[in-house]
């Protein structure tokens, strides 16, 4: 099995796959810690909004429509959450933040209970993205090949707006040092608005296209949590090539893991973790240097 | 053109600044001198809306302050801190533009070319990042982001400290030429030589109030206040 190169491209793309998801929920929450040092636990519950959302507009309109709509409603949904909770809860420190979001976490399953009920919801994938491409001796679901494009179009898109324009410039600042960043002019608070929204908005992207893949139910969101945070911690907060790489690592290792040594599969990636707390406690692309 | 009356300041449960009263004339230079912990850099950081003050007020050219620090920074106080600040993850370019790109404009006085005419060795240094330049280099950066924003005061916080005596000179050099183009500062500075042969006017801090008022030629002359207030 081993030695077969078909083997090593599908478990590939399958990892840069699941990779490719993690990037799109890790980048906005390691972003919201590393600006403004927020824990946000609730992130997962919203890419679980998303997903929802996603089904529901699906069922009428169709998916194209489904994954623009998921990721404004949730950017709404986060513009609720900011204006009326972490907005006052953004100065007193990481423990009451870490028990806040945790609660709405719960809050925002029970909302997703109530609004769609406790049965898995299924989305179809669009026709164009349903068949199955012959790539390298493989063929491969179009659909999984769609997300690993599409994350990497929004890792390009988001290492070029970094690197490259003044909102860029003025992210990177006050990641660095929010305050340096206020005595240049910077409104520190409105960026972090800012980049709060987009990080929903892509929680809800992930959650949207997912939903074709996983059922959607209301637990996903609890679920994907724990390895958005392995993603970030390995990484390292606040940075782009911190969420990239860790996604990488977590997909890859997940993948193989599962299928070179299942066994081990499940302690595989906290034994990592864990290597990576002792060796390089920041973790591996910080953005603070 | 900055008077602060009666400021109550500090960190969390410490007071620092008890009832300090202080004012800066425009177009001139003031150093803020006194020994470590007396309340200097919490009475800069206070001005900008970094620490809230607890009470008292601070007006400047006659309006009162803003309280939030981008909101000062737009009010025309630029601010070099002690710790210089360079972003290490923007380039020595970047570092600049941040300040220029929103405090420049077609009449603005200070553009990249004249600052890094000031300090050419910025100019070799545009494309390095942040943390790759040496303290000296760093402090010239924290000084021209200061000045692409085009301020009407420039406040230092130890522009000095840690640098080779050779960098000393040239930072005294430049701020010699800003002080001369008429660029109003506030300068808190431990190393007494350099500050008084800057400032027109000087106050000494102690215990968190301002405890000696004169001029520059005044403290060089008064040795009993020196030695009582800073121990120099």
């Amino acid at each position: 099995m081993t030695t077969d190169l078909g083997f090593w491209t599908l478990q590939t793309l399958n990892a840069l796959q699941l990779s490719m998801l993690l990037f799109l929920l890790s980048i906005g929450l390691t972003v919201i810690f590393g600006l403004m040092h927020f824990v946000n636990l609730a992130h997962g519950a919203l890419y679980a909004l998303g997903a929802y959302i996603a089904a529901s507009v699906a069922s009428v309109a169709g998916f194209w429509a489904a994954i623009i709509i998921a990721p404004l409603g949730v950017a709404l949904t986060g513009v609720l959450l900011y204006g009326g909770l972490i907005q006052r809860m953004r100065k007193s420190g990481p423990m009451a933040q870490v028990l806040v979001t945790f609660g709405l976490i719960f809050a925002l399953l029970d909302l997703t209970r109530i609004l769609w009920g406790d049965l898995a919801l299924a989305m179809d994938t669009p026709a164009l993205l349903s068949g199955q491409v012959n790539l390298l001796g493989v063929t491969y679901p179009t659909y999984r090949l769609f997300i690993i494009l599409l994350g990497g179009v929004i890792f390009t898109a988001l290492a070029l707006t970094l690197a490259r324009t003044q909102i860029g410039a003025m992210i990177r600042a006050g990641v660095d040092n929010d305050s340096m960043a206020a005595c240049l002019g910077i409104n520190v608070e409105r960026l972090f608005f800012v980049v709060f929204c987009v990080g929903c908005a892509l929680a809800g992207l992930a959650g949207a296209v997912a939903a074709p893949l996983l059922s959607v139910t209301p637990g996903m969101g609890l679920q994907i949590l724990i390895p958005t945070l392995i993603v970030i911690v390995i990484g390292g907060l606040g940075s782009l090539k911190g969420a990239i790489a860790g996604s990488l690592i977590y997909g890859f290792v997940q993948t193989f893991g599962a299928v070179l040594a299942p066994q081990l599969a499940s302690v595989l990636i906290y034994a990592l973790l864990a290597a990576v707390l002792v060796i390089k406690p920041v973790g591996l692309f910080p953005a603070k240097g | 053109m900055l008077e602060l009356s009666a400021i109550d300041s500090g960190y969390g449960e410490t007071q620092v600044l008890y009832g300090l009263s202080l004012t800066a004339k425009a177009g001139r230079v003031m150093a803020i001198l006194g020994r470590n912990g007396a309340g200097k850099s919490t009475t800069l950081k206070t001005i900008m809306g970094l620490l809230p003050a607890r009470s008292g007020s601070i007006t400047f050219d006659g309006k009162p302050i803003p309280t939030r620090a981008f909101d000062v920074a737009k009010s025309g106080i630029a601010y070099v801190p002690e710790t210089r600040d360079i972003f290490p993850s923007l380039t020595v370019r970047e570092n600049l533009e941040i300040a220029a790109k929103r405090f420049g404009g077609a009449d603005a006085e200070w553009t990249l070319e004249r600052v890094v005419d000031l300090f050419p060795r910025l100019g070799e240094r545009m494309d390095n990042g942040g943390m790759e330049l040496s303290g000296g280099e760093q402090q010239m950066l924290a000084i021209a982001r200061g000045l692409l924003m085009n301020p009407r005061l420039l406040i230092l916080d130890e522009p000095t400290e840690g640098l080779a005596p050779i960098i000393v000179k040239l930072i005294h050099d430049k701020l010699q030429e800003l002080k001369a183009a008429g660029l109003s500062m506030i300068i808190v500075e431990q190393n007494f030589g350099f500050a008084t042969s800057l400032a027109d006017d000087v106050v000494i801090v102690g215990k968190g109030q301002i405890v000696w008022t004169g001029s520059a030629e005044e403290i060089r002359a008064d040795e009993e206040t020196q030695h009582t207030w800073l121990g120099v």
